[in-house]
């Protein structure tokens, strides 16, 4: 067998282990549609142009929508595409696993992403650690949970909870904080600034914080995820403040989703997402370093 | 000007004033973030290495660089005479070329690499051949493949050259790395 052809093969059996995971835990797996009349609107996220429509940068706010209707758990496996990303994490286009639970909060989906962790790595691999780049990464219940607050105080000495820079935050975080994550398990980075907040409900106790964390394993980013936000009018606040920096910026106008805030509007429950860059948690554990490699004809 | 996503690996970019080759680079983007650009630089005049990050909407400058093929003519003290494709003289400081002017030869085709009309670096062809000028002969029986021993060729440059090699004897060297590749003549 073929280097390649072995590589297909696990990611097949990732595949099915993931899926096995969600149906087992009563998840319902949907697929949402890929070509959409407007991307979600992010700062720094561009979308494909397909005809007078757009490929979907990611299935989020239809998956919110199918919440909306009372689907309560959630999960789909599918194809997201995402303008000018090239490079060994990031390719044009590319697979997300996202799954939605109502009545959950960030907190109940990082105890369930550690559970996929060991579920799949023990199907797959017959154990919870798998090497990567040369270090051993333990999968293992314990895991790094740093705040973002400390961690950036710590490692680039400023605190972007208290004052926000966004060219700052972005730049220390991929140069000071993250290079300070122990390679051999993985790291949570939670509690991000409200600014940085993207979709995530802000701390009732501290709105200066968003319910938010990102997991990070053998130096690459895997998985973000949210207590997802549930009001209409802060998803409208949010949309707009990102069409105003996308236009500052010299980015393409996209509109705001009229058809998401209306469904939504008074009907989402409160609930947790994640979002999950399948072929990286291939690369991970195939011990792969180039996205191209974990994807046929990548 | 050079936008961001035009930066790659082998591009050469300058930096307040100063020209830079990108030795590695790769592309960061942190989940909801803005897109970065992580290149290794090369300083081309001084060779030092160091780390850069552009942001996705940086503008970066493009480098006055002309390469010129040259016949290196002969040397002039801490000077090398070269012709260009008109047959005028040009001299060049030897201090620019490094270890390289010890490869040089008559009549030899060089291509010299200006940077705003300033000589930064000089390719010659990848081999040439010399001749060892000097070198202790070897002790026979010592025949480990992995013995070298040092070895000077015209000018004083010395490399190291396996124990069979004897003064007189024609070597090939590697132009890029200054290594000895094999022997072309017994003397």
């Amino acid at each position: 067998m073929t280097a390649e052809a072995r590589t297909l093969l696990d990611r097949s059996r990732i595949l099915q282990a993931v899926r096995r995971f969600f149906i087992e835990r009563g998840y319902v797996e949907v697929e949402t549609p890929v070509r959409i009349s407007q991307p979600a609107l992010e700062t720094h996220i561009d979308a494909e142009p397909s005809g007078a429509m757009y490929l979907r940068t990611s299935p989020e706010l239809h998956m919110k929508r199918l919440l909306a209707r009372g689907l309560g758990r959630i999960f789909q496996i599918g194809p997201c595409f995402r303008k000018g990303e090239r490079g060994d994490r990031h390719s044009p286009e590319f697979t997300m696993l996202e799954w939605y639970r109502a009545g959950a909060d960030y907190l109940d989906m990082l105890a369930e992403t550690k559970a996929l962790f060991g579920f799949v790595l023990s199907e797959v691999r017959g154990r919870v650690s798998a090497p990567y780049q040369g270090v051993m990464v333990d999968f293992g219940p314990v895991w790094d949970c740093l705040k973002v607050s400390e961690c950036f105080l710590w490692n680039a000495g400023w605190d972007p909870v208290e004052r926000f820079d966004a060219d700052r935050f972005f730049e220390d975080l991929v140069t000071k904080v993250e290079p300070s994550f122990v390679p051999s398990r993985p790291t949570v980075l939670i509690d991000f600034p409200a600014q940085a907040a993207a979709f995530a409900r802000l701390k009732s106790a501290d709105p200066r914080v968003a319910e938010r964390w990102e997991l990070y394993a053998g130096g690459m980013e895997i998985a973000n995820a949210f207590s997802e936000l549930t009001d209409a009018g802060e998803y409208r606040k949010r949309f707009a403040a990102a069409a105003a920096e996308r236009a500052a910026a010299g980015r393409e106008a996209y509109a705001m989703d009229e058809d998401f805030l209306r469904e939504i509007d008074g009907r989402l429950p409160p609930a947790g997402g994640v979002a999950l860059g399948m072929d990286r948690l291939v690369m991970l554990l195939c011990d792969e370093c180039s996205i191209e490699r974990v994807r046929a004809f990548g | 000007m050079y936008s961001a996503s035009d930066l790659r690996k082998g591009l050469r970019i300058e930096i307040d004033g100063a020209p830079y080759l990108i030795t590695e680079f790769s592309f960061v983007k942190p989940g909801k973030g803005q897109a970065m650009y992580n290149c290794k630089l090369k300083n081309l005049i001084t060779g030092a290495t160091i780390a850069r990050t552009f942001r996705d909407n940086a503008r970066i400058d493009e480098p006055k660089l002309e390469s010129k093929k040259m016949r290196f003519s002969y040397e002039n003290g801490d000077s090398l005479v070269f012709l260009d494709e008109e047959y005028n003289e040009i001299a060049l400081s030897a201090q620019i070329f490094g270890e390289k002017r010890f490869f040089l030869a008559e009549d030899m085709e060089v291509t010299v690499l200006f940077h705003n009309g300033r000589p930064i670096d000089i390719t010659l062809p990848t081999f040439v051949e010399k001749e060892i000028v000097h070198t202790e002969p070897g002790v026979r029986g010592d025949t480990a493949t992995n013995v070298l021993k040092p070895a000077q060729i015209p000018g004083g440059y010395t490399l190291q050259v396996p124990l069979f090699v004897n003064t007189g004897d024609i070597v090939r060297i590697d132009t890029r790395t200054g290594e000895y590749v094999d022997r072309v003549h017994k003397k």
